[in-house]
């Protein structure tokens, strides 16, 4: 590999915008993960509450989500919901696609973040909730001050690994017309085919420099406000 | 488990209150479900030769068929070329070279972070300059490449973890009656490792099939695809997304339901302690240290 190869290579980094595509990816991770987690609490209060036509509602939202592939979804929302039903959310072409991208990105995971606080609701021991019981708290008390505090903190690990695969999966809204990082992978690639190996290492260890710090927080993270038991 | 002790068998009056909480959820529901047929019907999406279409045998010949096997077949080799990645770098993790083990675990890691789409495009553009492979069977080979290498990572730490997560005995055990250490994870530890672990490779099967969708970025011609081209040609692209995520929804489900019977099945043939795992985003391997 001579000098020349390599300032080639480095010259590609002046006509195309990397970081600007992984801001893109970021972006969507954010917005995504906010709605998914407001949707995924929503639907996990639903599951664990004590009316039935609740908790099926939820059940069935979780299943029919969660078996559906993201790329169905994302080109869902773009072909579907814009293309047939005419679903404008932005006046700008861009930012349409945009928050398109982040709705279905939203409503997939947030089937996933149902099933992970679920999971962190299961952390809870029963003694808990009885005890709620036992000093009179109703389901709405004993859920807001005992079950749900010590849920989300049993959660954080796989609600980590949820924003963990929020992150990655956030280049699959190349379907739905996103520029963002694979996207401008490809292009460099069929721009530059000769330094392909460098153009993927370079993206790829763009994703890994964002998903293990992401990691290594949630792993500490959830150290750190374990309910010592 | 606690969902059934956050609130009591209800009394009386509780039974009341909640026929009015199920009617007004009802009625949210079944508003929002109006509300959505309203919509689509404002938009002339309710025509019924929109959906008819499906109940005639020409988009399921012509269309989704081949679409359906084109997904099978990619998801079918996949789990193959996977679970054989999987064992060989689940074994490296656990070999008793600390060399072999930093590799297996270093490559292990990478391809868990890196975005299984980054890897697809990566191999069908770089695999065209090669002409190794076909040009017709390019996609397909960039899909299977892409899905092995995050898939088979997944399998080898699940291998790793399943060992991890035997009772420490069968390899005192297995070491005491004179096996070498590799004899012990070969013969001993590994088998019951996999057993354990039929129910989480089960769910993961579910990841790797809804992934072949990706191929649909890079022109393999899968379900989704299929469906596509059917919409467009039939302008019913809405109605044959809706069909193509049923489908997927009925194999993905079926499979669930396995991994759940097969958890119940083979628990008592192993040490490790088999659980059925609903299909996840990440598969949680414990915090188990090399």
């Amino acid at each position: 590999m001579d000098d020349g190869y390599l300032e080639q290579f480095l010259s590609l980094f002046d006509q195309f915008d990397v970081l600007a595509a992984f801001w893109v990816n970021i972006q969507l991770t954010f917005y995504a993960g906010i709605l998914a987690l407001v949707l995924g609490t929503v639907l996990a209060m639903m599951r664990i509450s004590p009316v039935p036509s609740l908790r099926w509602a939820g059940s069935t939202y979780v299943t029919l989500l969660r078996n559906t592939p993201l790329t169905i979804i994302v080109v869902f929302c773009v072909l579907g919901l814009w293309g047939q039903l005419g679903l404008v959310l932005s006046t700008d072409f861009q930012t349409n696609f945009f928050r398109l991208a982040v709705l279905g990105l939203s409503v997939y995971h947030a089937a996933f973040v149902c099933e992970a606080l679920r999971s962190g609701v299961n952390t809870v021991p029963v003694g808990q909730a009885e005890a709620a019981r036992a000093i009179g708290l109703g389901f709405w008390a004993s859920a807001r001050l005992v079950i749900l505090p010590q849920a989300f903190r049993g959660a954080i690990a796989p609600l980590g690994n949820v924003l963990i695969a929020l992150t990655k999966n956030s280049t699959v809204a190349a379907a739905g017309s996103v520029a963002e990082a694979s996207g401008l992978m490809k292009t460099m690639i069929e721009f530059r085919p000769d330094v392909i190996l460098l153009i993927f290492f370079t993206f790829a260890f763009g994703f890994v420099l964002i998903v293990v710090p992401l990691g290594l927080a949630t792993t500490t993270l959830s150290r750190r406000l374990a309910v010592a038991r | 488990m606690s969902e059934s002790v956050l609130f009591d068998a209800p009394g009386p009056r509780t039974r009341r209150r909640m026929v009015w909480v199920n009617v007004a959820a009802t009625v949210v529901v079944v508003g929002i479900g109006a509300w959505v047929l309203s919509r689509l019907g404002a938009k002339g999406q309710l025509n019924p030769d929109l959906w008819t279409i499906f109940l005639t045998a020409d988009p399921w010949v012509d269309y989704l068929l081949p679409g359906l096997v084109g997904t099978l077949r990619a998801a079918a080799i996949a789990i193959v070329t996977s679970a054989v990645f999987g064992l060989v770098f689940g074994l490296g993790r656990l070999s008793a070279s600390r060399t072999v083990r930093a590799v297996s675990g270093a490559v292990v890691e990478f391809f868990r972070a890196v975005p299984v789409l980054l890897m697809m495009i990566f191999f069908w553009l770089g695999l065209s300059r090669l002409d190794l492979v076909e040009p017709r069977d390019l996609p397909l080979v960039a899909v299977v490449l892409g899905l092995t290498f995050y898939n088979g990572s997944v399998f080898a730490e699940l291998v790793r973890s399943g060992v991890h997560n035997l009772p420490k005995g069968q390899r005192e055990a297995a070491l005491a009656v004179g096996l070498r250490r590799s004899q012990s994870l070969r013969l001993v530890e590994v088998p019951q490792a996999l057993l354990a672990m039929l129910p989480a490779i089960a769910s993961q099967l579910v990841v790797i099939l809804k992934d072949t969708a990706l191929g649909y970025i890079i022109t393999y011609p899968e379900l989704l695809d299929a469906a596509r081209r059917l919409g467009s040609g039939q302008g019913n692209i809405l109605q044959s997304l809706v069909v193509a995520a049923l489908i997927f929804i009925v194999i993905n489900y079926a499979l669930t339901r396995l991994a759940g019977l097969l958890a119940g099945r083979v628990g008592l043939r192993t040490s490790g302690r088999a659980k059925a795992e609903p299909p996840s985003l990440v598969v949680a391997t414990g915090t188990t240290p090399t």
